[in-house]
C-alpha cells in the first residue's frame, strides 16, 4: 500500500479534533459503507437532532464526510477512497473476532474446572 | 492474551485472526461443532447467537438468528462446504431475510478455520474473504458493529489510509 501524506498540519489538527469525541467516530463509522440522512442518524442517538447536525458538521469540516441535499433531507456518507472504508470495516470485524476468541477461551476454561 | 496476531487486508478484503487455546484441537473443533456451545461465543456479547439448526456435514447448513439489547433479532446461515475433522473447517456465512432462510440478493462472506496442535495448546487460524465493502457493511449492520467505534488507537491507521 502506497502511502502519501499530503495533509497539512491543520487538516490534522481537525481531523484528531473531528475524531477525539466518541459520539462523532460512532458517526463516522455508521457513515462508512452506508450514506445516511441527517435525521436517520439523529435517531441512534438520544441527543437533539441540532447536536447531531453540529457533530456532523465537524466531520465535514475535517473533510472525514460529505453531506449533499437531497430532498428535503441532508444526506451524511463517508469521505474517502474504498481503501478508507475497507480499512475501517475490517477493523470492525477484527473486534468481532476479538470478542469470539475470548468468549471461546471462557468456554475452554470453565469446561476444564 | 488468546488472540496473538491479526492481519487485515484492504485490498484483497480479508480478515484474518490467529489465536491459541489452552485445549486441544478436539476441544476447540467441538465449540463449532456442537450448537450450544456455538451459540455461547458466535455472537458478540450483546447480540447473543442461537442456533436453530446446524447441520455439521460438508454440504450441510445452519440457520441462527441473533438478539440485541432491545429484542430485535438478525437472522443468518452457514453452509459448509468442507470438513476435515479436527484441522479444517471452510464454510459460507450469509444473511437470512425474515424467514429465515438465506437471502440471495446478498453474497455470503467465505471463510475457513484451520486449527494446529501447537503442543499444550491450539492454534486456531480463522480467515474470512469479503466481496466489497458494501457486504462488509451489510453484515456489520446485522448488529455485530453495536458498541463498536474506532477507537482511538485506530485513528492513526485511519489517516494513513486516507492519505492513499
Amino acid at each position: 500500500m502506497v502511502v502519501e501524506h499530503d495533509l497539512t498540519e491543520d487538516d490534522v489538527d481537525r481531523i484528531f479534533h473531528a475524531l477525539a469525541d466518541r459520539t462523532r467516530r460512532d458517526v463516522l463509522g455508521r457513515a462508512i459503507g452506508r450514506e445516511q440522512s441527517v435525521s436517520a442518524l439523529a435517531r441512534q442517538y438520544d441527543m437533539s437532532f441540532a447536536a447531531v447536525q453540529k457533530h456532523v458538521a465537524v466531520l465535514e469540516r475535517a473533510g472525514l464526510v460529505v453531506k449533499e441535499p437531497r430532498g428535503r433531507e441532508q444526506i451524511v456518507h463517508a469521505n474517502g477512497p474504498t481503501i478508507t472504508q475497507a480499512v475501517a470495516l475490517l477493523d470492525q470485524y477484527e473486534q468481532l473476532w476479538i470478542d469470539r476468541a475470548n468468549q471461546i477461551a471462557t468456554i475452554l476454561h470453565t469446561e476444564k474446572e | 492474551m488468546t488472540v496473538i496476531r491479526t492481519v487485515k487486508d484492504p485490498e484483497k478484503l480479508t480478515l484474518t485472526i490467529v489465536a491459541e487455546f489452552d485445549a486441544s484441537p478436539e476441544r476447540v473443533w467441538d465449540v463449532w461443532e456442537n450448537p450450544r456451545k456455538l451459540e455461547r461465543w458466535w455472537g458478540p456479547p450483546t447480540w447473543p447467537a442461537t442456533f436453530t439448526r446446524h447441520d455439521f456435514v460438508v454440504g450441510g447448513e445452519s440457520r441462527y438468528h441473533m438478539t440485541g439489547p432491545t429484542g430485535e433479532t438478525h437472522a443468518g446461515f452457514w453452509k459448509m462446504i468442507a470438513i476435515d475433522k479436527p484441522a479444517r473447517i471452510d464454510f459460507l456465512n450469509g444473511l437470512a431475510g425474515a424467514d429465515g432462510e438465506p437471502d440471495p440478493s446478498m453474497a455470503a462472506m467465505s471463510g475457513f478455520v484451520i486449527f494446529e496442535d501447537i503442543g499444550d495448546q491450539t492454534r486456531m487460524t480463522a480467515v474470512t474473504s469479503f466481496v466489497d465493502a458494501a457486504q462488509m457493511d451489510t453484515m456489520l449492520a446485522m448488529g455485530m458493529a453495536e458498541g463498536m467505534t474506532l477507537a482511538v488507537g485506530q485513528i492513526d491507521e485511519l489517516l494513513t489510509a486516507a492519505a492513499v
